[in-house]
């Protein structure tokens, strides 16, 4: 038997080449400005536009967790459940980019995805989404994106073992789970109290009809679950395929746990931040990305006196921090302003830029030139 | 008006070098607070300036579709105009210095933002924020001084040339945007030296004109066009909205540093030069215009400028309220706080402009009575060799 394909819609493209050419024109009109730069005024979720969402509500899930409701942009493409999505937000007048799982389920009617986040002490972000974000909030979006994924066909037994927010890729996960699929599945989830059980109700629900069996543990009362005390739990780990997502440490003594037992292949984890940034305002090592260029900085020398002792050609100005000419993006990595002291840092994707002159290295750093 | 250095009552004299060193760190203290505090306001506010331009620019566009009609006209003219006033002054001025950048906001950041401009942003920001900002009124040093085609200070020599100063700085005001995109090409400089072969300079060159060729194809080809019928009557409405503008624009530039007793410098005098010592300069260098909120709004802030040159990294929606405190350390240490209402910076402009268009001290020393006799003195010395002009400048200067 043979199975159709489904094949895109051959006037689609054209009807995007059309769109792009008629734009092109307008833009005559509108120099140096774009035509999309008015469109955006009237309708900013449009087909052809920058990725953005509308936060359309807002739910409480926990004290310290809430679920946002978010209507994509016309060219978003559906994600595959595990998957997360990174979100541009204003904080303070700041644009902040962070990495959230989605946590709905597929083809919802209203054309909407939800993200669930919950707020971590002094996180810039996590708070103001979770306690200050109100419906009607515009957001900015990249395609979803991830690789904790359940692969095709579904392995038979499946293990998830979970901590606090890492529950959300999961959600996604099990919410999309066909029935076939969820033959047997375990989740084993931490948090610190019964009501931080972020989706408490939804989860207890599924293990009471069956779907799931759920291991819950309330850390505050009985403690950390140790890799050993899993196993324990679980006896037939070592049948499972298992997908984890938690705190950076819960992660690493999975990972020796399974290794130890030689089962490292059958264990999937999910980090938001891959890197931690070192901030230690003690210099550091600036790799200059376009051609691996590396220099060692002190913190005290402004990466671009470092960077031109060391030959790189660098764009600089007035190098007292007033002209802007010297800016470069700081793709990951932390610097402080010799001025302030105020230390920025950076994650892949922030679009964070920082001007050389007047900025040290605080810890590694990579900037693109 | 000459040198700071070169003066008998030199203004900064009484300052110690522990003096400047500490109003250094009050006006360290008072970027900081402001840096401090910025955040969603501040955000807001640029999005809110840069959305009433673009609903104006599109309003008065709209409204020009009919310039064939007198009142249609008239409107559309007057709402372009101000639109394009906003865009250059509060918004691209602004967001080009790096105001905006701490948003990160790629849409409103100094390195994506182009602007209604002939320059483009690339090239007015060397020119304009690495050496005028960076060297902010030291002779040989900042080219806005005069923009290397007038004569703003009695330490530049006179030549006869100078008299037209005032018809050329008439058209370059009318004309001011491609003044400065030929300026932030060093135009003349390059002419003079015979570098127009120079790869870079005619890369440069030829960036401009592109600039060029899409800025005069949308005001003077596209829109007129779209009107139809209308089309002599709205490319009239774009020109002459272009130099309402061009206007505006140079007359608040003009008094960002150029009235009577804004102070300029020696090129000896940076060298070796303290943070403190440069906000000296900066302070000394500048002067403002007083006025309302719709004063400050419409010339970028620049209403401001001392302010801006103090700190031209912060947002410009924040110089009004730091003034005061600024104000109080000008006071504290004795030095002059120059601020005037617009049309009396205006008149001290160009009353500048015309008294130096004329051979040092020649205007100060010209009565109705002397007037026949200074006239053919001026032609002496228009018309003499160097030798004579260099005796009777002499002459003219002991009065």
């Amino acid at each position: 038997m043979t199975v159709m394909q489904p094949s895109p819609s051959p006037t689609r493209p054209r009807l995007t080449a059309l769109r792009d050419r008629l734009l092109r024109i307008a833009e005559l009109a509108t120099t140096p400005l774009l035509p999309q730069d008015y469109l955006d005024m009237v309708d900013p979720l449009r087909s052809g536009a920058a990725l953005r969402g509308r936060v359309e509500a807002v739910h409480r899930e926990t004290r310290d967790a809430a679920t946002l409701v978010i209507r994509p942009g016309r060219d978003w493409l559906p994600h595959v459940p595990g998957q997360y999505v990174r979100i541009g937000v204003d904080v303070d007048g700041v644009r902040q980019w962070r990495a959230y799982s989605i946590t709905s389920v597929l083809g919802r009617a209203d054309g909407c995805f939800t993200i669930t986040v919950k707020a971590i002490p002094d996180g810039t972000v996590s708070n103001h989404l979770v306690h200050r974000t109100q419906p009607g909030t515009l957001l900015h979006l990249d395609q979803a994106t991830g690789e904790f994924v359940l692969p095709r066909p579904c392995p038979g037994k499946t293990l998830f073992v979970t901590a606090g927010s890492g529950i959300t890729p999961v959600m996604g996960i099990l919410r999309n789970l066909a029935d076939e699929d969820a033959a047997d599945v375990v989740l084993v989830h931490s948090a610190p109290t019964a009501d931080d059980v972020i989706f408490a109700n939804e989860l207890r629900g599924m293990a009471a009809t069956g779907r799931i069996r759920l291991v819950e543990q309330h850390t505050d009362t009985a403690g950390m679950l140790g890799a050993a005390d899993i196993a324990a739990l679980v006896p037939d780990l070592a049948e499972r395929s298992t997908w984890a997502c938690g705190p950076v440490g819960m992660l690493e003594a999975l990972e020796a746990h399974w290794a130890g037992a030689g089962l490292a292949d059958r264990l999937y984890t999910e980090r938001f931040r891959p890197t931690v940034i070192a901030a230690d305002g003690e210099g550091g090592t600036v790799t200059f990305t376009a051609d691996g260029t590396t220099v060692d900085a002190d913190g005290a020398t402004p990466i671009l006196d470092a960077a031109e002792a060391a030959g790189v050609l660098m764009p600089s100005g007035c190098r007292m921090g007033i002209c802007f000419g010297c800016v470069l993006p700081l793709r990951e990595g932390a610097v402080r302003d010799l001025r302030t002291g105020e230390v920025t840092t950076a994650a892949p994707g922030d679009g964070v830029v920082v001007q050389t002159c007047i900025s040290a290295a605080a810890g590694a750093c990579q900037l693109d030139h | 008006m000459t040198a700071i250095q070169k003066k008998s009552d030199n203004p900064i004299a009484h300052l110690t070098a522990e003096d400047i060193e500490l109003l250094g760190k009050q006006l360290d203290a008072i970027r900081q607070s402001v840096l401090d505090e910025r955040g969603e306001s501040d955000a807001r506010y640029i999005r809110t300036v840069i959305d009433v331009h673009r609903k104006v620019e599109l309003g008065s566009r709209a409204v020009l579709l009919a310039s064939g009609f007198p009142p249609a006209w008239i409107l559309g003219t007057i709402g372009l105009s101000v639109a394009k006033i906003l865009e250059n002054m509060e918004i691209g001025h602004n967001i080009l210095h790096g105001q905006w950048d701490w948003m990160r906001d790629p849409k409103i950041h100094s390195t994506t933002w182009e602007w209604d401009m002939a320059s483009p942003a690339v090239q007015w920001k060397h020119s304009h924020n690495q050496l005028h900002h960076t060297y902010t009124n030291v002779i040989g040093k900042d080219n806005d001084l005069g923009y290397g085609i007038m004569r703003v200070d009695e330490d530049q020599k006179w030549a006869p040339g100078h008299l037209l100063q005032p018809v050329w700085s008439f058209l370059n005001a009318c004309f001011f945007e491609y003044g400065i995109a030929a300026y932030d090409l060093e135009l003349g400089a390059v002419i003079a030296k015979g570098q127009t072969k120079d790869p870079e300079f005619r890369r440069r060159g030829k960036e401009v004109l592109r600039k060029i060729g899409r800025q005069v194809r949308k005001d003077y080809v596209v829109h007129p066009l779209l009107s139809g019928p209308n089309f002599v009557p709205t490319l009239a409405a774009n020109f002459v909205a272009n130099v309402v503008r061009n206007l505006w624009s140079n007359s608040v530039i003009l008094c960002g540093h150029f009235p009577e007793g804004v102070e300029t410098f020696e090129k000896r005098s940076i060298e070796g030069e303290t943070k403190g010592e440069w906000y000296v300069r900066q302070m000394l260098g500048s002067a403002n215009i007083s006025g309302g909120k719709l004063m400050h709004l419409m010339t970028g802030n620049l209403s401001r400028q001392i302010e801006h040159h103090l700190f031209p990294d912060l947002p410009s929606n924040r110089y009004a309220e730091i003034s005061p405190q600024v104000k109080a350390l000008f006071e504290e240490y004795g030095l002059n706080y120059h601020e005037a209402p617009l049309p009396q910076q205006v008149y001290s402009a160009w009353h500048k402009i015309f008294r130096l268009s004329l051979p040092n001290g020649w205007l100060d020393n010209t009565t109705p009575a002397n007037l026949p006799k200074q006239l053919v003195k001026l032609w002496k010395m228009s018309t003499g060799s160097r030798t004579v002009r260099r005796r009777l400048t002499l002459a003219e200067m002991a009065g």
